[in-house]
């Protein structure tokens, strides 16, 4: 069962993930892209980075989020910068709301990435539903 | 390649259709990382109630935009993009699902040269994608 009471939780700063040019041409091929020389740098790549700060919240026994019931409901990228190969980049998530509807929760979770400098590459928002017990 | 004021409110920019597969999810959750069986097993989808075995969200959000870098070349880059999951796309264990994205120019913003480009994502005649929105700065 969802925790209401971990709106404002902020997780630590993940470890940091470089960047690698032959992950993004992998990822780009997986999403229909292009893969030549040159290639624009897929902008859903930043799931992969919030990923790992969405892995802290499950692993939360405080969170109580059950992945099994979760849906995704609405997923947002605002760029500061292109992601660039070579990049090393950390992320800290909070959660933003958690809104019962229904016998569902809705959580929003804001993922700040940020590159070796500090400076704010990509916020990631991605708002779950976790489906009630009974639902 | 495009320019920002030749643009216009209403005019649609790219459309593609993409034929996607279970080769297709199988690729996506190695690339993404994402290997919920969901994606993949048809006995694990119908377990948990889901009509057959579900394309990533992600993968169809990621789909989505290439139109629009592909119209985009060099000219522009998207520095805002936002998807509503509405519908899931159902992908047969053979054959395709295919999905269709057609791309407008919804909004125009002349004092900072950015574009709202509307991606009208469609499956079987179902809106997939709801409020699938980018912005594009020229």
């Amino acid at each position: 069962m969802l925790n209401p009471e971990i709106q404002g939780k902020r997780y630590p700063r993940t470890r940091p993930y470089t960047v690698g040019l032959e992950k993004l041409r992998e990822f780009s091929a997986a999403t229909f892209g292009n893969t030549a020389d040159g290639f624009v740098v897929p902008p859903t790549f930043p799931i992969a980075i919030q990923e790992h700060s969405l892995s802290l919240v499950i692993a939360d026994p405080e969170a109580g989020l059950d992945f099994s019931r979760v849906v995704h409901g609405e997923q947002r990228f605002i760029y500061e910068r292109q992601l660039v190969p070579g990049d090393e980049l950390t992320s800290e998530l909070e959660v933003a709301s958690v809104k019962s509807l229904g016998g569902n929760h809705m959580v929003t979770f804001n993922t700040e990435i940020f590159d070796k400098q500090d400076k704010l590459v990509c916020t990631a928002i991605s708002t779950l539903v976790v489906r009630g017990e009974d639902a | 390649m495009p320019e920002f004021s030749s643009l216009e409110t209403g005019q649609v920019v790219a459309q593609r259709e993409f034929p996607v597969t279970r080769d297709s999810l199988v690729r996506y959750a190695g690339a993404s990382g994402d290997f919920n069986p969901i994606h993949y097993r048809d006995d694990v989808a119908s377990q948990v109630g889901l009509p057959g075995v579900l394309a990533h969200g992600m993968l169809t959000m990621g789909l989505a935009i290439q139109p629009v870098l592909s119209w985009l070349e060099d000219s522009g880059e998207v520095v805002d993009y936002s998807v509503r999951f509405t519908k899931p796309v159902v992908v047969p264990a053979t054959g395709e699902a295919v999905v269709s994205v057609v791309a407008t120019v919804a909004a125009m913003d002349e004092e900072n040269s950015k574009v709202r480009v509307d991606l009208t994502t469609t499956f079987e005649g179902n809106t997939v994608l709801g409020k699938a929105q980018a912005w594009v700065k020229f």
